[in-house]
């Protein structure tokens, strides 16, 4: 069970964050008012948590102009890809041996 | 540390997550029960009061123009029927989304619609070309056939019951395409009967 609980990654602590990369790992890409109509949470929020899993190279960011209008979209990178695949397998192992106890 | 029962809400929440941003939920069965009254309507009147009943693949009702009045009506009727139904889908999504906090044009929406909309073109130009062959039979079995194409299609971003509604109306078209006589019933059948069950099918389930 420790082993489990180590490969619980500490960015995914925030069910926000796990709210991000799910949403990401079922779109290929997703514009910032997207995310936030999902998530219902305020702009400086989503900035703050988006930033985090960019510093840990889990999302990565197109910047593109529709018009005028600067439209930047998000995706997963491989590492977060893994990262977020290892993190439900975990929880899945930690659910099933908590509950063999 | 974290408890058991956090772990699960975790990944309740990452699985609704994936599913609220992947698929459309904002359909309405109202939408559906609405199209099928439409159609039902719309059948009954061409059937009544212009006499539609296409019993051959190549038909036509005066048997001088190719294009004649009753015709002409049907088509204007099936353009309403088809309007209407839209309208009336997406003012009832609309609503529904905003319940639920959503804006209605959102990226599964577009994908619901770039996915129903390619199959729904091509038959809808094949449907052109057919009334300019003088095939009026084959005008309701192919509105069936491409139709459930199109829901088949689309429902990887919806509701997964719309991909059985989508084959029941393959089904349907092809069914009809060989009993041309039948034509007009089976189409008021898939497009009125089967709309209605499905929308009162989806209301008890998602909407209670």
């Amino acid at each position: 069970m420790n082993i489990a609980i180590k490969t619980l990654h500490k960015a995914f602590e925030s069910r926000v964050r796990l709210g991000i990369m799910s949403a990401l790992a079922v779109n290929d890409k997703l514009d910032f008012n997207s995310l936030k109509e999902y998530l219902d949470i305020t702009d400086g929020n989503l900035a703050s948590h988006i930033k985090a899993l960019e510093k840990e190279k889990f999302i990565g960011v197109k910047k593109s102009f529709v018009g005028k209008k600067p439209n930047t979209k998000y995706f997963v990178t491989k590492e977060g890809k893994k990262a977020f695949d290892d993190h439900l397998k975990a929880l899945e192992k930690l659910i099933k041996s908590q509950k063999s106890i | 540390m974290k408890e058991e029962q956090d772990y699960i809400r975790d990944i309740a929440a990452m699985r609704s997550m994936m599913e609220r941003s992947s698929k459309f939920l904002s359909l309405s069965g109202w939408a559906g029960i609405m199209a099928g009254i439409y159609a039902l309507s719309g059948a009954y009147i061409a059937y009544k009061i212009f006499d539609f009943n296409p019993d051959e693949i190549i038909y036509s009702t005066a048997g001088s123009g190719s294009l004649t009045y009753s015709l002409l009506m049907v088509i204007f009727l099936a353009v309403l029927i088809l309007i209407l139904a839209m309208g009336t889908a997406i003012f009832l999504s609309k609503k529904k989304a905003k319940k639920r906090g959503e804006n209605i044009w959102n990226p599964t929406a577009k994908r619901l619609l770039i996915n129903m909309a390619v199959p729904l073109l091509a038959g809808g130009l094949l449907i052109l070309v057919l009334i300019s062959k003088g095939l009026i039979g084959l005008i309701a079995p192919f509105t069936l056939l491409f139709y459930g194409l199109a829901l088949y299609n689309a429902s990887k971003f919806t509701y997964e019951e719309v991909r059985t509604l989508g084959l029941i109306e393959i089904g349907l078209g092809l069914i009809s395409s060989y009993f041309v006589g039948y034509g007009l019933l089976l189409w008021a059948f898939g497009f009125g009967v089967v709309h209605i069950i499905y929308g009162i099918y989806l209301h008890y389930r998602y909407e209670q």
